[in-house]
């Protein structure tokens, strides 16, 4: 079974975080270190990993997140004026996603779900291309081997399972390395899902394979206490972290909306994966502060005051309440970020515009990798249907 | 040429893949050290070690799902789902990720995944241990769909398998795994490319096309017919996708006559498809229409009363009747 083999000094800590030593029911303590405050607080074992995040990367948490809130604005706004199908919100949960995204070292390979803008943001994906789905003109967009981010998968956990798999693909890989004396990074994997998501079998089956092959992942669920419009207490009877107890392996529930947590707690359990202790279980708990889609209307299941208290312990305003009381950015710095977002939001609508319709006949290529008579005959078909139309305009001129 | 069965054939071409392909690693429920329920892979964990041949949890979405992410990666994983019935648990994997990924990414990401499922009945079974389900699958683009009906093409169609770059669900007549045959490992010959049906008996007077465990009753039923002086030819499809129409349609306008046997429920299945390609083809040249002799529309009756569901030599015979007739 997956060993929980800790760190030197990290036992105690994960033995309150991670129910490790609780009952399963009992609730669990949460790693936090920027509270809503915009006080850094400490940890006895994430304060060192906290302590690696210079100024000049706190600065960039802080433009990753109101880039990718700018966007999130920018893309509600497409869809309301009928550019994009559907919309898919992150407000709320940029700490959770800019965090685990920086976290994140580039051999490493990112299962997002379908929300996870910010992880894309962070791994270089154009978010044009990010929009293609939601326009219609794609099913996924972009090249995932580019950036080591995979397509969104809107099966829910379904990707759960294949991050596994190419975790236990890299563990096989790192064998053979380690024998050639390759130089090659230790790779892990992150693989995010939500607390709906948690209750998929897929789930389930996941966290049995990558415990039972010590696999080198990162459970990534974003606790953001709505599957649409089911509360997650349907979805569990314990917090989600204390499963991980279950399987045999580390879980962690921390501050979703703390970016100096999740970047801390994400980063000890990516080294944990990469060096071979197996996988880890981290719960970020996070609200998802609009609605679920643009297809939903969160005011028929949910109260309003409900969405007030969480819009207090916002991501943004904590970061910017820290580095201002630090010193760490000036006024300068926040209007060069307003200045990118607007330049960002400018980008991805008159790029959304251009996104270009693609032919069938890339849908006919793409559906096998090697030939298939089928596919000739149908696509011969269509070519001789769509020409018969061709010719018909040709003699009504 | 060397004589072995099914199963051993099926053992023997996936020795050959995991030796060629050091990227080629079996996953599935009891495939180790027990060699599979069917024993398809005794051996193997022994020559190979347990990292190239897993026994796995028992959990089917698990296996089809991490075989996926094992490819994605480079590997190519050969999933055995222990028994046709048990596949469901992984179906959402396989039509909604497994077909679908190649397409997804406009032809970036390839999931070159071969699925083992020992299907049919015919052994006296129990409930969820004798179905076929090839149409559920066959009906998914993005799948390959194909089963061997003897030890030479199940030798060499799982290493094809193995080497194609898109998923294969390679379906094993459990009902044959101890059909013995010739098997030449030097030569490939005709299961060069195991997506071409093979006309196994030339015939005149009309067509029997089946797969898999039926290609030996549909021969023997052709046998029988030159008692009564009849030319039959025989089709052994190999592959549910691609389906060699061209084969198929060659025969008829030979024949005139078509019937195709299969285990899983006429209704709906694979039968209709080549019943209606072959109209739209053919037409002109049919004598009389095609006839289906497949299961009833019912699930898989229990085993004492299998032979009256499972198309037979007689019932095969009742249809070239029907059709010869016209
Ligand atoms: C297998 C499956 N069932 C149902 C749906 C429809 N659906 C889409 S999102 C969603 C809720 C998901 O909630 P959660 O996992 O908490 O993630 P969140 O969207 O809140 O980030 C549902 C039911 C789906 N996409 N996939």
């Amino acid at each position: 079974m997956g060993s929980t083999q800790l760190p030197p000094g990290t036992e105690d800590t994960l033995a309150a975080t991670s129910a490790a030593a609780a009952a399963p029911g009992e609730p669990v303590e949460m790693v936090q270190l920027l509270g809503p405050d915009g006080k850094l607080g400490s940890d006895p074992v994430f304060s060192d990993y906290a302590k690696r995040i210079d100024p000049e990367k706190l600065r960039v948490f802080y433009t990753d997140m109101a880039r990718i809130r700018r966007f999130d604005q920018e893309a509600t706004a497409l869809q309301r004026q009928g550019e994009l199908a559907l919309w898919v919100p992150l407000t709320g949960q940029e700490a959770a996603q800019i965090g685990s995204g920086h976290a994140s070292q580039p051999q490493d390979y990112i299962f997002p779900t379908y929300r996870e803008h910010g992880v894309a943001l962070v791994r270089n994906v154009d978010l044009a291309e990010l929009l293609k789905q939601f326009r219609g003109v794609s099913n996924g967009g972009w090249d995932p081997r580019e950036n080591n981010f995979h397509l969104y998968t809107l099966v829910l956990a379904a990707q759960t399972l294949h991050a596994v798999g190419y975790a236990m693909g890299i563990q096989r890989d790192q064998k053979l390395a380690a024998a050639t004396d390759s130089t090659d990074p230790k790779a892990a994997v992150i693989a995010y899902f939500g607390d709906g998501a948690s209750s998929e079998g897929d789930v389930h089956e996941s966290m049995v394979f990558a415990a039972s092959y010590d696999a080198p992942v990162v459970f990534f669920c974003q606790n953001n206490h709505w599957a649409i419009s089911v509360p997650t207490e349907v979805q569990t009877k314990v917090p989600l972290a204390n499963r991980a107890k279950g399987y045999g392996f580390p879980g962690i529930r921390v501050d979703g909306n703390d970016v100096i947590a999740v970047h801390a707690v994400t980063e000890w359990a990516l080294e944990h994966a990469r060096e071979g202790r197996g996988p880890v279980l981290i719960e970020a708990y996070t609200y998802r502060v609009g609605a679920h889609t643009t297809a939903d209307d969160p005011t028929k299941y949910r109260e309003s005051a409900e969405e007030a208290a969480w819009r207090e312990k916002d991501p943004l305003d904590r970061l910017e309440s820290y580095l201002r009381a630090e010193g760490l950015a000036d006024e300068a710095f926040f209007d060069q970020v307003k200045a990118d977002g607007d330049e960002l939001a400018k980008y991805v609508r008159s790029t959304t515009h251009g996104l270009e319709v693609p032919d069938i006949r890339d849908a006919f290529a793409s559906v096998y990798a090697e030939q298939h008579p089928l596919i000739a005959e149908e696509l011969a078909w269509f070519e001789e249907y769509s020409a018969g139309f061709e010719s018909d305009e040709e003699t009504a001129h | 040429m060397v004589t072995m069965t099914i199963a051993k054939a099926i053992n023997e071409g996936l020795r050959a893949s995991l030796t060629n392909n050091p990227k080629s690693l079996l996953m599935g429920e009891d495939i180790g050290h027990l060699g599979g329920v069917y024993r398809v892979t005794d051996g193997l964990i022994k020559e190979f070690g347990d990292e190239r041949v897993l026994d796995t949890p028992l959990a089917e979405s698990g296996i089809v799902g991490t075989a996926i992410g094992l490819a994605l990666r480079g590997y190519l994983p050969v999933c055995e789902i222990q028994f046709d019935g048990f596949v469901y648990p992984a179906f959402n994997q396989i039509t909604t990720q497994l077909a679908k990924i190649h397409a997804r990414s406009l032809g970036k990401l390839t999931v070159p995944v071969v699925i083992r499922i020992p299907y049919g009945g015919g052994i006296g079974s129990i409930e969820h241990h004798s179905e076929s389900p090839e149409a559920l699958f066959a009906h998914t683009a993005g799948l390959r769909i194909i089963s061997p009906s003897n030890a030479h093409d199940a030798y060499w169609m799982i290493q094809k398998a193995i080497e194609c770059q898109d998923p294969v669900i390679f379906f094993e007549p459990k009902r044959r795994y101890w059909l013995k045959g010739e098997v030449d490992v030097e030569n490939a010959g005709l299961s060069e490319d195991p997506f071409k049906a093979h006309v196994v008996r030339e015939g005149t007077d009309a067509t029997i096309v089946a797969y898999g465990p039926l290609v030996p009753v549909a021969l023997a039923a052709a046998n029988a017919a030159t008692e009564d002086g009849r030319s039959i030819e025989v089709i052994d499809l190999r592959s549910i996708s691609p389906l060699d129409f061209d084969t198929v349609e060659a025969s008829v306008k030979k024949t005139g006559r078509l019937i195709i046997a299969h285990e899983a429920p006429t209704f709906g299945g694979i039968g209709g498809e080549i019943a209606a390609r072959i109209s739209e083809r053919a037409f002109l040249h049919l004598e009389a229409p095609v006839i289906r002799v497949g299961g009833f529309h019912m699930p898989y009756p229990v085993a004492k009363v299998e032979e009256d569901y499972l198309p037979d030599i007689d019932k095969i015979l009742e249809a070239l009747d029907r059709s010869l007739a016209y």
